[in-house]
């Protein structure tokens, strides 16, 4: 069992007392159903809400044609419409994606709302739509930021003695959390707003609400205490949000509007379908020469989505060489959005399966062709990292899997059956920390209160405060309260871009640090390290003592390159008839400084490494590109692994201080738990049968395909 | 959701009398129609819960084994008489989806149970089966789940019952009662292919309904096994299943069955491939003749032709495994 503390609210979930967005009931609350388009591009014509309107319990039925303007949304007057920006709900009559929302119904209960929703009628005038990257590759375009960027020469792997050029190909991806997205809001006034929402961010989502309806932030609260999963869904106000919220304006009641299982397909953004093409080369003796990394991910006609995935190969490996081509198409399609490990997920699928394709040409250990091109300092900025430990989890994951039980010739291993691989892929992740602020409060009767805006989507953030609190305090966790989830609590940024830890935590970390400060002068010199607390605020008469601080990066993020490192060992089982893949043992290393929350870093650990067993084996959208349309929007078609499917996955940390990020020397580890996932499957696989497969997932279709046997 | 009338019948005779109505449905566990009403695709006006007949019994006759229309996924394949006369029926159960649906799925809702071709559950979409004339989305749609043996131009679903490919190759009987008393239909026969009228399941006639299902007394449970080829490990529909039952003396097949799901409109009986293994030794080159002869008449589309490859190859695996040699 892993040492540390069991997750604060981990009692509240398994018995159902935490409670989730939808699960409020302010006094009067009625019920919003979206109707999504039907089809995927062109305008309405014609929208007949009438049946809708006259079914029993009804209060409103909201469409293009009789939406309340959205402050926010209005163009300056003389200005053209901008030609990108985000969507716009109800804003006019074209239909830019399948499923894009044409109507609210509102009414007194979720039944009857649905079965409203079920009459609105739409006649619409269609235009051709694109929906199929690949049939619309040729008419990418280089999207404003990162993308397009040289190194040293470009292409210059092709002038290297061993090369090779390949394309990966990876499908867009939901997020899929357990809990479906869900919005209450409630007007307290013709200006004031509350609002219970998934959001992954509360302050985050107060200032897009604050911006959409033009209101005063200081108007709006935003709660949102638990999450039942996220991954990059709930990071920015979605078009539900704001139907909800222009509802419960028109009908003068708080409304609820929960997404069903199939809207979480189209409503609340995915992982963009990418196409890549590696080439890659180095010496007979394994130093690389040159990468070319070339990429075009899907994006809407309304958005440019950029997530980077190219980003990978300029940091990762000391090659002199790098030059990479970033492209989006823009199809028919709702916006992608950040998903679990975005852009580095992507381009490390591309980038570990091409190490891996290397290592077999050169005939060197995958491990040590790492070990030979490993990057001391950053080869993209020239700094030293500020830390980097990924030869000691190299060490560590090898020994744990037992590499050396690996035979370097594919296809040769077969056990009762089943041919046996393994394989390795590693994952990056910048190592974030913004600013965030943080309140301690020492109470008369001992108890230490933390607050701070903060969300935690399930890694254990509040876990992790608390540890951290204790820790500085020497008080134990069960006198610990913390509060979060609530945008009045003092800054926190929005939780993404495995920066909580490091952000949130430096704060409680500074202000419980300056709260023990506080109390060490009230005693003065005779201070102890375990100071008393209860008994010094009664000695000198004080109900409370508390501290408010903020805290931030400073200058030593302009001296280091700050990265997370991870890397995955799988071994496989491949049934050589019918293709299964079975997952037979992962080991999961990360090199994200020092552990603060033991438990909960390893669940994150093994939350990632089976989304990333999730991508590499079976998730994937499927759209009938006639239509423009999901066929499977739902988890009996759409495929995230079960119990099944998952081994006893070891989750290993370096667990050495990264003495320049801050005070914990704690980095971010919830992207790298993903990233490198999918290729050390797909190697693996590559050892078990000699087959590659260069485009997710890796189902017995396409293995059965191949005709695998034994070499 | 359309407003529905709801009644529970206490006897078999109500039951039958309320269905004879139309636009009345029966209920048992509701973990398909509940969905499909909720899809849209159905839209009974009246529904009878039949969960109270007395239709529950697994019992030995004196030639085999009964099983009523209502007794449940979960108990069937742990039944004791079912694991030791007839344990292909409880592989093949056990296979299909998840301990919580197989809790509330009894075995005549499961024969009942309708595609999941994704057209058909979704009524923008063009379907046969749903709507008679409007077309087949899947023929040159996303097919890849789809038939690959007696399809018709009109349909190329499969039926998704994992339990009703074991009943199939078990030679069971198919109870089922009307207003003119019981009939019986050998398995095999009870579900239909799609032709021109694809929105038919099967062979119940309207106001019929089932009470149970027999399967004679066999000697294949030392030889049988059940494989199921899926995108995940559990809790997904087959690419492909195979039932296999051998009955080997001296390591020669005196009587083989075989049967496979998600390859046509009905669980796929092999009666060919059946006839070829008898009087062969138990051997894998044995399976693969048969696994071959199985795949006569086999056309593949779009996205599904890996199932040409995969069948045979999972009727050699079902077979190796049943034989005890894998
Ligand atoms: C997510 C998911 C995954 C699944 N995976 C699998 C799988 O892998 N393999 C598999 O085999 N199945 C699978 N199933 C299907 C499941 O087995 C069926 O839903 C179940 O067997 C239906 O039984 P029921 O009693 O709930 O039927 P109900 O939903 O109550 O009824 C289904 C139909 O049968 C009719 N009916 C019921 N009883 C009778 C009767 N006695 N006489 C005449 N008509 C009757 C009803 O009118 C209705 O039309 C899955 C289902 C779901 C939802
Ligand atoms: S295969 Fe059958 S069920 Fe599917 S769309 Fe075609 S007609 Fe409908």
């Amino acid at each position: 069992m892993t040492k540390g503390m069991s997750r604060i609210d981990g009692r509240l979930k398994v018995t159902g007392a935490a409670r989730y967005s939808a699960e409020f009931t302010p006094a009067g609350m009625v019920y919003g159903v979206l109707v999504g388009s039907t089809i995927t591009k062109g305008s309405i014509r014609l929208i007949d809400t009438k049946a809708a309107e006259r079914a029993p319990g009804v209060l409103k039925v909201i469409t293009w044609l009789n939406s309340p303007k959205i402050a926010g949304y209005q163009v300056e007057h003389g200005k053209p419409e901008p030609a990108k920006g985000t969507y716009k709900l109800f804003y006019n009559n074209k239909i830019l994606f399948n499923g894009q929302p044409i109507a609210v119904v509102v009414a007194d209960s979720f039944e009857r709302a649905l079965f409203a929703a079920s009459l609105v009628k739409a006649q619409y005038n269609a235009d051709p739509h694109h929906t199929n990257l690949r049939d619309n590759a040729a008419k990418a375009f280089a999207p404003e930021g990162d993308g397009t960027t040289k190194r040293g020469t470009e292409d210059a792997w092709k002038t290297a003695p061993v090369k090779l050029e390949q394309e990966y190909i990876i499908p867009s991806e939901v997020h899929s959390p357990m809990e479906l997205h869900a919005i209450i809001a409630k007007w307290d006034a013709e200006d004031k707003l509350t609002v219970w929402t998934k959001t992954q961010g509360v302050q985050d989502t107060r200032d897009g609400i604050a911006g959409i309806f033009k209101l005063p932030k200081e108007n709006i609260q935003v709660n949102s205490k638990f999450v039942g999963g996220a991954f990059g869904s709930a990071l920015q106000v979605w078009p539900h949000e704001v139907a909800a919220i222009l509802a419960a304006k028109a009908v003068k009641r708080p409304v609820k509007l929960l997404l069903g299982r199939a809207d979480m397909f189209t409503s609340v953004g995915y992982r963009p379908y990418t196409w890549q093409k590696i080439g890659i080369g180095a010496t007979a003796d394994g130093k690389l020469v040159g990468i070319t990394h070339e990429a075009i991910g899907q994006t809407s006609t309304y958005e440019d989505f950029n997530e980077g995935p190219i980003g990978v190969s300029r940091s990762t490996y000391a090659c002199p060489n790098v030059n990479t081509i970033y492209k989006l198409a823009a199809l028919d399609i709702g916006s992608p959005t950040w998903m679990r490990g975005p852009g580095e997920a992507t381009g490390a699928f591309a980038l570990e399966s091409a190490l891996d394709e290397l290592s077999y040409e050169l005939k060197i250990d995958p491990i040590e062709l790492r070990m030979k091109n490993y990057a001391s300092t950053d080869p993209e900025s020239g700094k030293p990292f500020s830390s980097k430990f990924l030869d000691e989890a190299y060490k560590l994951g090898a020994e744990g899997i037992n590499w050396k039980d690996r035979n370097a010739k594919p296809a040769s291993v077969t056990k009762d059956g089943w041919m046996v691989g393994y394989g390795m892929g590693g994952g990056m992740f910048g190592a974030y920390r913004d600013k965030a602020a943080a309140k301690a409060i020492l109470m008369a009767d001992g108890t230490l209160i933390i607050q701070t805006a903060v969300s935690d989507i399930g890694p254990g953030t509040g876990t992790a405060m608390v540890t951290i609190a204790a820790g500085v305090m020497g008080i134990p966790a069960d006198k610990i309260r913390f509060d979060m989830g609530d945008s009045s609590l003092p800054l926190a940024p929005s939780q993404g871009g495995s920066a909580t830890t490091a952000t949130v935590g430096s704060a409680v970390y500074q202000a419980c640090t300056d709260l023990k400060e506080k109390f060490q002068k009230l005693i003065g010199n005779g201070g102890t390290d375990h100071p008393d607390y209860a008994a010094i605020l009664k000695q000198h008469s004080l109900p409370k003592l508390e501290v408010t601080v903020e805290s931030s990066g400073g200058t030593e993020r302009d001296k280091y390159a700050f990265y997370s490192w991870s890397v995955h060992f799988i071994k496989v089982l491949v049934h050589p008839a019918t293709g299964v893949v079975k997952v037979d043992r992962a080991v999961c290393v990360a090199d994200s400084g020092s552990i603060v929350s033991p438990k909960t870093a390893r669940s994150q650990i093994v939350g990632g490494a089976i989304g990333g067993i999730g991508m590499a084996l079976m998730e994937e959208t499927v759209i009938d590109h006639r239509y423009g349309n999901i066929v499977n929007n739902n988890f009996a078609d759409y495929h995230v692994p079960v119990n099944a499917d998952i081994p006893q996955i070891e989750a290993l940390f370096v667990n050495k201080p990264d003495p320049h990020i801050n005070p914990m020397g704690a980095k971010g580890m919830g992207e790298i738990a993903l990233i490198g996932m999918a290729a050390a499957v797909a190697n693996a696989v590559y050892n078990a049968t000699g087959k590659r497969v260069r485009e997710l997932p890796i189902t017995p279709d396409k293995l059965v395909g191949m005709d695998l046997e034994l070499s | 959701m359309k407003q529905f009338q709801y009644t529970r019948a206490l006897t078999q005779q109500s039951a039958i009398e309320a269905i004879a109505k139309p636009g009345t449905k029966i209920i048992a566990g509701g973990t398909n129609l509940i969905d499909l009403m909720k899809r849209g695709v159905t839209a009974p006006d009246k529904l009878v819960d039949i969960n109270h007949l007395p239709l529950k019994n697994i019992t030995a006759t004196k030639t085999g084994l009964h099983i009523g229309a209502l007794a449940l996924n979960s108990v069937v394949s742990e039944n004791s008489l079912v694991l030791q006369k007839q344990p292909l029926l409880s592989m093949a159960l056990k296979a299909g989806a998840s301990p919580q649906l197989r809790n509330m799925a009894t075995v005549g809702g499961n024969m009942m149970q309708r595609t999941r071709c994704s057209y058909f559950y979704d009524t923008t979409m063009p379907c046969n089966k749903r709507a008679p004339g409007t077309g087949c989305g899947a023929m040159e749609g996303i097919n890849r789940m789809h038939a690959i043996f007696g399809t018709s131009d009109q349909c190329i679903a499969v039926n998704p019952s994992d339990m009703s490919v074991g009943l199939a190759a078990l030679d069971a009987v198919a109870i089922i009662a009307g207003k003119k008393g019981e009939r019986r239909i050998p398995f095999t026969e009870f579900h239909r292919l799609p032709g021109d009228h694809p929105e038919l399941d099967n062979h119940l006639a309207a106001g019929e309904m089932i009470v149970g299902v027999e399967i004679p007394d066999n000697n294949f449970a030392k030889n049988s096994y059940y494989l199921k080829v899926r995108d995940r490990q559990s809790y997904a529909f087959a690419l492909v299943s195979v039932a296999a039952a051998l009955e080997i003396s001296n390591g020669t097949i005196k009587n083989a069955r075989l049967a496979m799901g998600g390859v046509a409109h009905k669980p796929w009986r092999l009666f060919d491939a059946e006839k070829a293994l008898i009087g062969k030794p138990a051997t894998e080159d044995s399976f693969k003749q048969a696994a071959q002869i199985a795949m006569q008449g086999a056309k593949g589309y779009q996205y599904n032709s890996f199932k040409l490859k995969l069948a045979p190859a999972t009727i050699t695996e079902a077979l190796k495994h049943a034989a005890g040699l894998a």
